[in-house]
């Protein structure tokens, strides 16, 4: 700001107008986003159901809820899963795969460039249950996989029913990759020519160039790139309903779709609600050091 | 092997790779449009028997389709809109003034954005029932802005720092108020960012599926990502033609949306914006 008088007019416009124009955006998100979060807390610890006797009346039970998920053989099956979803798709399948196509499209032909590149954020703009219906019949029993094995004399696998956690683990890296993907170009650009240059003339092998130089440079972004994705993955509910429903068993029942079975199929609400705050917390942790890394 | 031969090999290698990596994404997507054009689509990716339009045709001239298709767009365009709106208000003092704890209220929004909204969505089923929102599309439409609106907060507000406040205040020297100001002089000039938080917001519910699958119970409420899933479950196994047809139709909107924003997006994809004061 210039001038003293511009000062004054912020200043006396100030008084009147801050409060009147947050106010409409703390309302909503009051009312709709942090009040939840805050019944989130609540509701764990009550019996809320939606029928039955505890739905008329609602209790404060405590802990019981959490003595309740300490001894679901369920819950441990879910955060495993949650575990092996999260690192298999998110931390190594979409973090690896993004910066192996991004690392790989530098400096080649543009029009291969375009089409690759245009095919694998196609993976990402598509709507989840698209995703789902896309990848269920690639993966399904008459799936264009199975076609594509026995056409090579390989017999059939009911890839959904064997192997449900890998199918869902590659249909989130074939929707979510391309968000990486698009990170990691714009930070390899950004690593200056004339370091790795340097290099070369020192005689430095690809390898090392990488492991030195680029990757190193880069570091900031792969964390940040990290908790995005899997602060994204950790969510991902549609995909994996539509195309396993959580099965077969409980072999592909993450957190969502545990805490969406229990409050809504068993309508134990209470109990499904201390589920997602346990979602809740692992997202509010992640979201901390995602902060942390954006001040710096 | 000599040093020509292995020259060759580092040549050629990324290029197979990168085919091979395109051919994997390429086919389930190669899928749901060859089966939306076959008059006998299967489910395994197959030379349509004959070429035809007649499963598009169906699902465009089925009234219950094209019901989902218009609530789907009354809910994402409601969304855009209002998030946009509410924004650009929030972002003015928090761009303009000097406000005691506007660091803290900006870092508290920025953790908002990433905030699984998964977890919130049995609290927010148990208000929606008390308050008499649920199965209600503005109910689901005042949830999705509330869940947007800090992504809008924090983009409008950085956007606005770009924007001199010089010709602003030419325009309050005209007589012009606040408000004023921000619709003939600020909002102009943050054109690009104010659609970028609009195509951004529209394909984000767009695209959702578990908010309205909560929130929502009577068939004739639901959006078309709700249709979609309830037509995969009952004709999925029977009729994959119209299935891949209808998600084909609901997928235009996001790509659309998603061409858009390239021409909003020259800076391009960098996470490294950080925090300004």
């Amino acid at each position: 700001m210039s001038s003293v008088t511009v000062d004054v007019s912020y200043k006396k416009r100030k008084t009147y107008t801050w409060l009147y124009f947050l106010l409409p955006s703390i309302a909503i998100m009051l009312v709709f986003f942090i009040y939840p979060i805050l019944l989130t807390f609540y509701y764990s610890f009550t019996n809320l159901a939606l029928t039955g006797e505890a739905a008329k009346e609602l209790k404060f039970i405590g802990f019981d809820n959490y003595i309740r998920m300490f001894e679901d053989p369920t819950v441990r099956i879910s955060i495993w899963n949650t575990l092996i979803f999260l690192i298999g798709s998110a931390v190594i399948g979409q973090q690896v795969l993004g910066f192996l196509v991004a690392l790989l499209m530098k400096h080649k032909n543009k029009m291969f460039r375009r089409v690759i590149g245009t095919i694998v954020l196609a993976g990402w703009v598509t709507p989840e249950i698209v995703c789902a219906l896309c990848l269920y019949s690639f993966f399904g029993d008459d799936g264009t996989l199975n076609a594509i094995i026995t056409f090579f004399g390989i017999p059939e696998v009911t890839w959904l029913y064997t192997v449900p956690m890998i199918t869902i683990i590659l249909a989130n890296i074939w929707h979510g990759t391309a968000f990486s993907m698009l990170v990691f170009q714009a930070a390899l650009d950004d690593v200056p020519s004339e370091i790795e240059e340097a290099a070369v003339v020192d005689g430095a092998s690809k390898w090392q160039i990488l492991t030195k130089i680029i990757i190193p440079y880069i570091k900031d972004t792969i964390t940040t790139n990290m908790m995005l994705v899997t602060l994204q993955t950790l969510g991902v509910f549609g995909l994996i309903y539509a195309m396993t429903g959580g099965g077969p068993g409980t072999s592909t029942t993450t957190l969502p779709i545990f805490m969406y079975n229990q409050a809504f199929v068993n309508y134990q609400l209470g109990y499904g609600t201390a589920i997602s705050l346990l979602l809740l917390l692992i997202g509010i942790i992640l979201s901390l050091f995602y902060i942390r890394s954006m001040k710096e | 092997m000599n040093t020509k031969q292995r020259l060759i090999i580092y040549r050629i290698m990324p290029y197979l790779i990168l085919a091979v990596i395109g051919i994997c994404f390429l086919l389930p997507l190669l899928w749901v449009f060859v089966a939306s054009i076959d008059s006998n689509a299967m489910q395994s990716l197959k030379v349509p028997s004959r070429i035809t339009g007649a499963n598009y045709v169906d699902v465009i001239t089925n009234s219950v389709n094209q019901r989902a298709f218009i609530i789907g767009l009354i809910m994402s365009v409601g969304q855009a809109v209002i998030v946009v709106i509410l924004a650009l208000l929030a972002a003015y003092p928090l761009s303009r003034y000097q406000l005691k704890y506007k660091k803290s209220f900006m870092l508290t929004i920025l953790f908002m954005t990433s905030l699984p909204i998964t977890a919130v969505m049995v609290p927010v089923y148990q208000l929606f029932l008390s308050i008499k929102l649920y199965d209600n599309i503005i109910g689901v439409i005042l949830f999705f802005v509330a869940s947007s609106m800090p992504y809008g907060i924090w983009m409008l507000k950085n956007f606005m720092d770009a924007v001199p406040s010089d010709l602003e205040e030419a325009a309050w020297i005209d007589g012009a108020s606040v408000l004023v100001g921000i619709r003939t002089v600020v909002a102009p000039l943050m054109v690009p960012g104010i659609c970028t938080v609009a195509i951004f917001t529209f394909s984000g519910s767009w695209g959702n599926f578990f908010v309205p699958y909560i929130l929502l119970q009577t068939p004739e409420n639901f959006p078309a990502s709700l249709k979609l899933y309830q037509f995969f479950g009952q004709y999925g196994m029977a009729d994959y033609g119209k299935l891949a047809a209808f998600s084909v139709l609901y997928a235009i909107p996001s790509v659309v949306m998603y061409i858009l924003s390239q021409q909003y997006m020259s800076k391009g994809f960098g996470l490294q914006g950080g925090m300004k004061g």
